[in-house]
Parts: structure tokens; sequence; C-alpha cells
């Protein structure tokens, strides 16, 4: 059975609609690139599913129950950890304490702060320092590792490369390669395509609020990808 | 040395003033929302150990062990049952509701209590005072006002430094949506705080009440000081509001004794100045700007 199922999922910001009837299906120890433009609804998606937005309690289905518009404190108790765009570091935390807010409802696991700290040394170097000191790469590590310390089933990262260089998104893209290793089903959004589609086992082009494109990364051109992208 | 003395008083009225302000810092710290009622709720404690005193014969200060938890229990059930539903809905909502529930106290307050100013007798410590020689004397009661204070500021310092609920409501102040994704309920948290802040303003009211007379219409007068300590000190920062307080109650002494009339007004003079030399207060804690 699939670890996340959504179905016929709408959502809505007040009166405006993000998204139409987008349904997909993630198997556990998956990891899954959900890419798209600028408004496709990829964000909306992840909000969705984290509990951050009101959906229909059937729509999104976690190990078979049924948990659309949770809200999102109960969500990362079933294990749903969402990576947020732009980070969202907290000021006034240092970056041990950053980490250590991420484990607040301790969910057992593997995930402790020394081995966040293995994963992410340049962390553990700069633990007592504020979080918001951090570079833009490393404060991704830092929020990347914070949704690891609450030990969830699905980690959903949005914008894993947003805004960083080039660089620093090939080894967050090696990070994450670890972690999808030792078994953690991983959703990825992403603007920036070559480099998620070689972690992902599916792929998911968002346009305009529902899904233009569905597949294996090997079994898809880059002209089809690029249709669906921006539209032909 | 009368000038010493003075401000040795106003340093230690400064405890007292530090302890009304330091919940309802904590409160707009957390929530961004200001309790208008902070003073009420404090008076409301002093009549709840007027109570127990009349019914039960109690020292007042045996009644802070019975008032505290129950007004801790009141803020949490004021912020689970009612400000927790208007969490969302901009700064209007909090203020207009608490602000209601001031004038709705204050008139239960009368109902029950009538208009007669009161106070609490401790038998005796009230007027007990510590000589220090050189003609300068310190009330006791005074003494162990400040001391409560500076106590009360050390724990919930540690309370939110060094705890997981209390890392929580700092993530929680910094940004709610993303602690949300934490795993943290804001709403269980912030009744926790409210919780607090009710204990220690009750605190607060008892103290106030051993030290002068009050009545039913107390409470206002008592947000206002808080709320000066507060900004004096800087919004959010714990120590500023100790600070705030004793540069309220320094001024308040300082005015008072260069003519009777003018001690709150000095204060208040204190108070426009700081406002206009330091908007943000002497501590204010850095903020990111959304």
């Amino acid at each position: 059975m699939s670890l996340l199922a959504v179905r016929e999922l709408n959502a809505f910001y007040g009166d405006f609609q993000a998204l139409f009837g987008v349904s997909l299906e993630v198997a556990e120890g998956e990891t899954v690139a959900v890419i798209g433009a600028n408004g496709a609804g990829k964000s909306t998606f992840l909000g969705a599913v984290a509990g951050v937005l009101p959906v229909p309690r059937e729509a999104v289905r976690l190990d078979g129950d049924a948990v659309g518009g949770l809200r999102a404190h109960r969500m990362v108790d079933l294990g749903v950890a969402l990576v947020p765009e732009g980070r969202r570091i907290f000021p006034s935390l240092t970056v041990e304490e950053n980490l250590r807010v991420g484990a607040h409802r301790a969910r057992s696991g593997r995930w402790t702060l020394r081995r966040v700290f293995e994963l992410f040394p340049r962390l553990a170097e700069r633990r007592r320092q504020p979080g918001t000191n951090l570079s833009g790469g490393e404060q991704q590590m830092l929020a990347i590792g914070r949704g690891l310390m609450g030990n969830p089933r699905l980690l959903l990262v949005d914008e894993m490369s947003l805004g960083l260089a080039p660089v620093v998104v090939k080894q967050l893209y090696e990070v994450l390669a670890t972690i999808a290793a030792e078994g953690m089903t991983t959703v990825v959004v992403e603007q920036d395509v070559s480099q998620v589609l070689r972690v992902a086992g599916q792929v998911f082009c968002f346009r305009k609020g529902a899904v233009s494109l569905a597949g294996r990364p090997a079994e898809l051109t880059r002209a089809r990808i690029a249709a669906a992208y921006f539209g032909a | 040395m009368a000038w010493v003395d003075t401000v040795l008083q106003g340093l230690l009225l400064g405890g007292l003033y530090a302890l009304f302000a330091t919940g309802l810092s904590l409160i707009f710290g957390v929530m961004r929302i200001v309790n208008l009622a902070h003073g009420d709720f404090s008076i409301l404690a002093a009549f709840g150990a007027v109570a127990l005193v009349d019914a039960l014969g109690w020292n007042p200060l045996l009644a802070l062990a019975a008032v505290v938890p129950a007004m801790a229990l009141a803020g949490w059930l004021l912020q689970r049952v009612v400000l927790n539903r208007l969490l969302g809905q901009g700064i209007l909502p909090p203020v207009l509701v608490t602000f209601g529930l001031s004038i709705v106290i204050q008139n239960a307050l009368l109902e029950a209590f009538s208009a007669d100013s009161r106070r609490l007798d401790p038998g005796g410590l009230d007027t007990a005072s510590l000589a220090l020689g050189a003609g300068l004397a310190v009330g006791w009661f005074s003494l162990v006002t400040l001391l409560v204070a500076v106590a009360v500021l050390v724990g919930l310092q540690l309370f939110i430094g060094r705890t997981r609920l209390g890392r929580a409501l700092r993530a929680s102040a910094d940004d709610p949506g993303t602690a949300a994704l934490m795993g943290i309920d804001d709403r269980r948290l912030y009744a926790l705080a409210m919780a607090v802040s009710l204990g220690i303003v009750a605190v607060a009211g008892i103290f106030l009440g051993v030290r002068t007379t009050f009545s039913f219409s107390s409470g206002p007068d008592r947000l206002l000081f808080a709320f000066e300590a507060v900004i004096i000190g800087g919004l959010g920062s714990l120590w500023g509001t100790l600070v705030g307080g004793c540069i309220l109650g320094v001024a308040q002494t300082t005015g008072a004794r260069l003519s009777p009339g003018w001690g709150i007004l000095t204060g208040h003079l204190v108070f426009l100045a700081v406002l206009l030399l330091r908007p943000h207060g002497l501590f204010a804690r850095p903020r990111r700007s959304d």
C-alpha cells in the first residue's frame, strides 16, 4: 500500500482555487519529485498534505488512514514533516535549539541530534550560534535536520534549492540520497529539474494547479517535461 | 540622605511594578496580544484573598497558596475558551474582548464587595522595617516584594531559556506557522502562557493589597503602570521589565518628593520621555521585521 495517497485533491485560498483534482501516490521508501513553474501549486500541495491548508478528510490518506485537513501539529504526530519554503529558521533559537525544537513531539526513531550532526558536520561546528547567522545553504541543512529530528515517516521538502549556489545544491542532493538510502520516504518540490530527476523514483509535473505529467524519470524525455512544465 | 531614601523606595516600588508587568510582557511577547484586563485580574486576585481572609481568617500571604493556582486556572480557561477563538483575526478582537472583560470584572467586584476600599493585613510584616544605618530604612515587605519579583523573573527566564516548553514558546513567538510544523500546538502553549501570566499577576495583586488600599476600580491604573514598565524596559525583554518598573518607581517617588501630587505625573512624563527618545524601550529584543 502507498504511504501517501492523495485523491482528487482540491485546495483553496479563500475563494481562489489553487489545486484542481490532484491525485498521486507515494510508496514507502520512495523519493518523489514535484516540479513545476512558479504558481503551479507545488507548495500548496505540500501545505495541503502537511495540514497547513484545510482540505477534505478523504483527499489525503496516510498509510490508508484519511488525514486530510488535520491541523499541522497533528500531522507531525502522525509522522509528516514539512521543510518549509524559505527555510523558516527560528531567529531566537540557536542552531542546536532549532534542531531540538524539531523533536518537540519526540517520535522515537533513528534520527537524533548526534546523527543529524554526523550528517551535517557544519551544523555541529556552529551549534551555539543563532540559527539565522548561517548561510543560505547551511540554513537549508538546518531546516532539513530539524525536519528529520521529528523522525517522520514522510519528509516533505519545499523548494529544496531555491536561491542556493549550484555547489551547495549538489551537496544537499547527496545528503538527500543518503537519507533516502536509509529508507526515508521523501517528496521534494523543486524548480531546478536536472538535480531532482537524478534522485527521484517518480516525478510529477504541476501546471496551473493540476498534474500535467507523471512518470519515472527514465521514461520521460526532456521535450515532454518541458511541454508539461511550460505548457505546449 | 533623604534623596537616597527616595531613590531606594522607588527601586523597591519598582519590584511591585515589575510583578505587574511581567505577565503582560510575557503574553505580548508570545502572542502579540495586549490583555487590557490584566490589571483587573490582579484586583480580582486581591479580592479573592480578601474573601479568604474574611471567611477563614487566613493570613493574606497564606491566601497566595490558594489564589495563585486559582488565577492560573482562570488564565488557562480564559485562553482556551475565549482568546484562542480569536487567533488569526488581527489585533482588534483580543483588545475588544479583554476590554470587555475588564468592565465585567470591575462590575462583578462592585456587586460582590461593594465600592469600599479594602486592604490586606499580613499581621505586622507590612509595617516592620530593616534599618540600614545612616537614617535609612527599608520596609521588609517592600524588600520581599522586590526579591519575589527577581525570583519570578529568574524562574521565568530559566523556564523560557532552558526547558522544552520554553523553547517551544520562543519558536512560536518567532513564527507560529513554522512552529506548528514542529508539532507545537500553539493553542495549548498560549493557554500555558496565560496561566503563568495570571498566576504572576495574582501575586502582584495580593502584594499590592498588603501595601496599599484598593477597590473594585483599581485595575486600570495597575494596567497603565504595568504598560509603562514594559514599554520603558522594551517589549519582550523580561529583565527590561524589571528595569522599567524600577525607573517608573524611582520617577514616581522622586516626583512625589518634589511635591506630593506630582508622583504619578512624573512617572508618566518619564515614560513619555523614553517613548520619545527610545521608542523601542531600553532593552528591546531585536525582532524580525515581519
